[in-house]
């Protein structure tokens, strides 16, 4: 076992660090989840694009640089600790291009591959449904055939749908074949979500921002040209899209080494050795390291040929739970200014914003209770749940 | 970079796996409870042969060279199989300490050693079985006399208080620290692996043990107990390895510490867990689980407990 970098890969990692030291805003750009915060990401999209750094993995012909994963997770890394804004673009990004490579036609690769990576077409995920989260095979939105237009009416309605509200497009599943079972019948679907028929309605959040939003289909015609894969396979297609969207933290360590981070500056600024918080601080750090090395076990067994599976529900279940934990004893940290928001808070209310989007992880991508099943069944072999007969 | 175990490691892991099973496996430990140490020098010999007792020797006194990432590899099976007898102290510790002479009798097996290190580990583990002992202080090793024995929460441990009786011999600090370190890291190994088989254990309990007409396992209650085991395992051994990977380096004392608690939450976690998973015979010597619950127990509270590495990272990282 070693951890070490090959010259070239030591070199990739200080040309990101430079570049980002240059180019990340001086002060935080406003949520994404507001207007003008939304169009302020969309704008640090296209500058990391024209400086090269938006799709580090994907093939150069889309804007990407060919990076290997060792680089990918090198530039995650550097990404969150020099405290670049989150993506905006993450969902079409990180959830929809893998599996459009995979079972994208040629043509829809080049109709939307190269304008995710600039910020140019933001993409909305339309999964769950008022009456389907976590149990996503129970979705009842349809799409019923329309041969004359060569196409499909889709109508329902989707929910917990981010970044829908301010987004271009969207992508979800829908039942195309009632009479199918659970499973197959689904068909996964792109579409513009200023389509006739479409309404959205803004969620507010706990946070109070609208960081997701309802969609209803009302007649909403799609081409076939806009189906992704085959009908009736969505599910299949889906999947994959959900291993990567719980596998997604697995790329970016970064995310919680700088989480921790901030937390040990701020205990050097207000703690005290020997209490409880600092062993908080401790576990926090540590618990940053564990999930680091535990990411680089992992990114050498995809080296070697090994695919992710159940094991991105391990990873879910616990880097949710840390950034819960971390953020919680940052809170504590500032005592009576730990409820504090906006400006005139400590770090711009940071901390609170941070806390209340750490209180959704357990719950987003497949909740933790769904995750620990999945490691209960598949990496333990223990027996399914009981299912009613 | 390549952040698993090498080929060669694997194959010291089969080979261990195998001297241990073919020597009883976890009835060395049932006898060494019950005072016959027999087969447990047994196999101490039998490693011996291997050439694993003197992993972290030089091959030119009869070592085999290993490095701290084979030790950890190898100290995870110790902790799985719940070997008995100061084997980190004659594997990890002592090495590290002695003149040459001893060091070759460690790796051939000849010398058990055995210690006490002022500070962490103020009684020596298994003296009636070594026939050498030390008193570690901060900056000399001198050989000791074993007093009475002491009872241990896991009574495959025996442990005993020294009287130094030659002179003592100046050993340089850093030395000694780093010895006690690579003793502290190979100890949370060791924990990885008896969590890891306390979970084994309990899963396989898990899917026959029937209540309510259904395998007790297929209870989501209990399965997120496991689940949380597996999890607390997993991001346990990458800081071990990590920590392994980091020996001879500024950032290794608090890598170690990172391991030793994570190591011991996560073996602790296993420990309850398992009893909560087998319900009453699992709080009985006459099940097998008790050898590793005790174990996970003992060997969390060894070579400095969570809080006292929890503190020490702490006056490493959070000082300003």
């Amino acid at each position: 076992m070693n951890l070490d970098l090959t010259p070239e890969q030591d070199a990739f990692r200080l040309e990101a660090r430079t570049w980002l030291a240059e180019n990340v805003p001086v002060s935080p750009l406003p949520s994404m989840d507001s207007e003008a915060g939304f169009r302020a990401h969309r704008e640090w999209e296209a500058t990391l694009h024209a400086g090269g750094w938006s799709v580090v993995s994907w093939p150069a012909e889309y804007g990407g640089r060919d990076a290997g994963l060792i680089e990918w997770v090198l530039f995650e890394e550097e990404y969150y600790l020099s405290g670049a804004p989150t993506r905006v673009s993450q969902n079409g990004i990180s959830l929809l291009a893998p599996i459009l490579f995979e079972y994208g036609t040629p043509e829809q690769h080049a109709r939307y591959l190269p304008h995710m990576t600039d910020g140019s077409l933001i993409w909305a995920q339309a999964w769950s449904e008022p009456g389907a989260g976590s149990d996503l095979a129970s979705i009842r939105s349809t799409a019923t055939r329309d041969n004359a237009r060569g196409g499909w009416l889709l109508n329902g309605q989707k929910t917990w749908s981010s970044r829908a509200v301010w987004a271009d497009r969207g992508f979800g599943l829908f039942r195309s074949d009632p009479s199918a079972s659970r499973h197959a019948g689904l068909t996964y679907f792109l579409f513009p979500l200023d389509a006739e028929g479409i309404t959205v309605r803004p969620i507010t959040q706990i946070d109070g921002d609208t960081g997701f939003a309802e969609i209803y289909f009302d007649d909403v015609f799609v081409p076939d040209s806009d189906v992704l894969g085959a009908p009736g396979d969505g599910w299949r297609v889906a999947m994959s899209t959900a291993g990567n969207e719980r596998g997604l933290s697995l790329r970016a360590p970064g995310r919680f080494l700088a989480a921790s981070a901030r937390l040990t500056e701020l205990f050097r600024e207000r703690g005290t050795v020997g209490t409880r918080t600092a062993d908080d601080v401790v576990d926090a750090w540590i618990g940053a390291q564990a999930y680091r090395l535990f990411t680089w076990g992992t990114v050498s067994r995809m080296l070697d040929g090994e695919s992710v599976g159940a094991e991105g529900s391990m990873n879910k279940v616990f880097w949710s739970e840390l950034d819960r934990d971390i953020q919680a004893t940052g809170l504590r940290m500032l005592g009576a200014e730990g409820e504090l928001r906006g400006s005139g808070a400590v770090d711009g209310g940071r901390w609170v914003d941070d806390y209340l989007f750490s209180l959704a992880g357990p719950i987003y991508a497949g909740t933790n209770e769904i995750q620990r099943n999945i490691i209960a069944e598949r990496i333990l072999g223990l027996p399914r749940d009981g299912k009613k007969a | 970079m390549r952040f698993l175990s090498t080929d060669e490691q694997l194959a010291i892991v089969d080979a261990v796996d195998d001297i241990i099973s073919a020597n009883g496996g976890a009835r060395v430990a049932r006898a060494w409870v019950d005072g016959d140490t027999a087969p447990g020098l047994a196999l101490w010999a039998q490693l011996a042969e291997a050439g694993l007792m003197g992993l972290r020797v030089d091959e030119a006194l009869g070592g085999f060279g290993g490095s701290t990432s084979d030790l950890v590899v190898v100290a995870e099976r110790l902790g799985w199989h719940s070997v008995p007898g100061p084997m980190l102290e004659s594997i990890a510790l002592l090495p590290h300490l002695v003149d040459d002479e001893d060091r070759a009798g460690l790796a051939d097996g000849t010398l058990i050693g055995t210690a006490t290190v002022a500070g962490i580990a103020p009684l020596a583990l298994d003296a009636h079985v070594a026939n050498r002992h030390y008193a570690i202080a901060e900056s000399h090793v001198a050989a000791a006399d074993p007093g009475g024995a002491i009872a241990s929460i896991d009574p495959a441990r025996r442990l005993f208080p020294l009287t130094a009786t030659g002179s003592p011999r100046d050993v340089d600090p850093a030395v000694i620290a780093s010895a006690v370190d690579e003793t502290t890291l190979a100890c949370a190994a060791g924990l990885v692996g008896t969590g890891e088989r306390l979970l084994a254990e309990s899963v396989e309990y898990a899917k026959v043990r029937e209540q309510f007409g259904a395998p007790v396992g297929q209870y989501q209650s209990l399965k997120h107990q496991l689940a949380d085991v597996r999890v607390a395992l997993s991001f346990a051994r990458p800081l071990v390895w990590g920590a392994a990977l980091s020996a001879g380096t500024s950032k290794h004392s608090r890598d170690v510490s990172a391991a030793k608690v994570a190591a011991g939450a996560a073996a602790r976690l296993a420990a309850q867990t398992a009893l909560q998973v087998h319900g009453a015979i699992g709080y009985t010597r006459e099940h097998d689980v008790s050898i590793w619950l005790a174990r996970a127990v003992a060997h969390d509270q060894a070579w400095g407990t969570q809080e006292h590495h929890r503190d020490r990272i702490a006056r490493s990282l959070l000082a300003s």
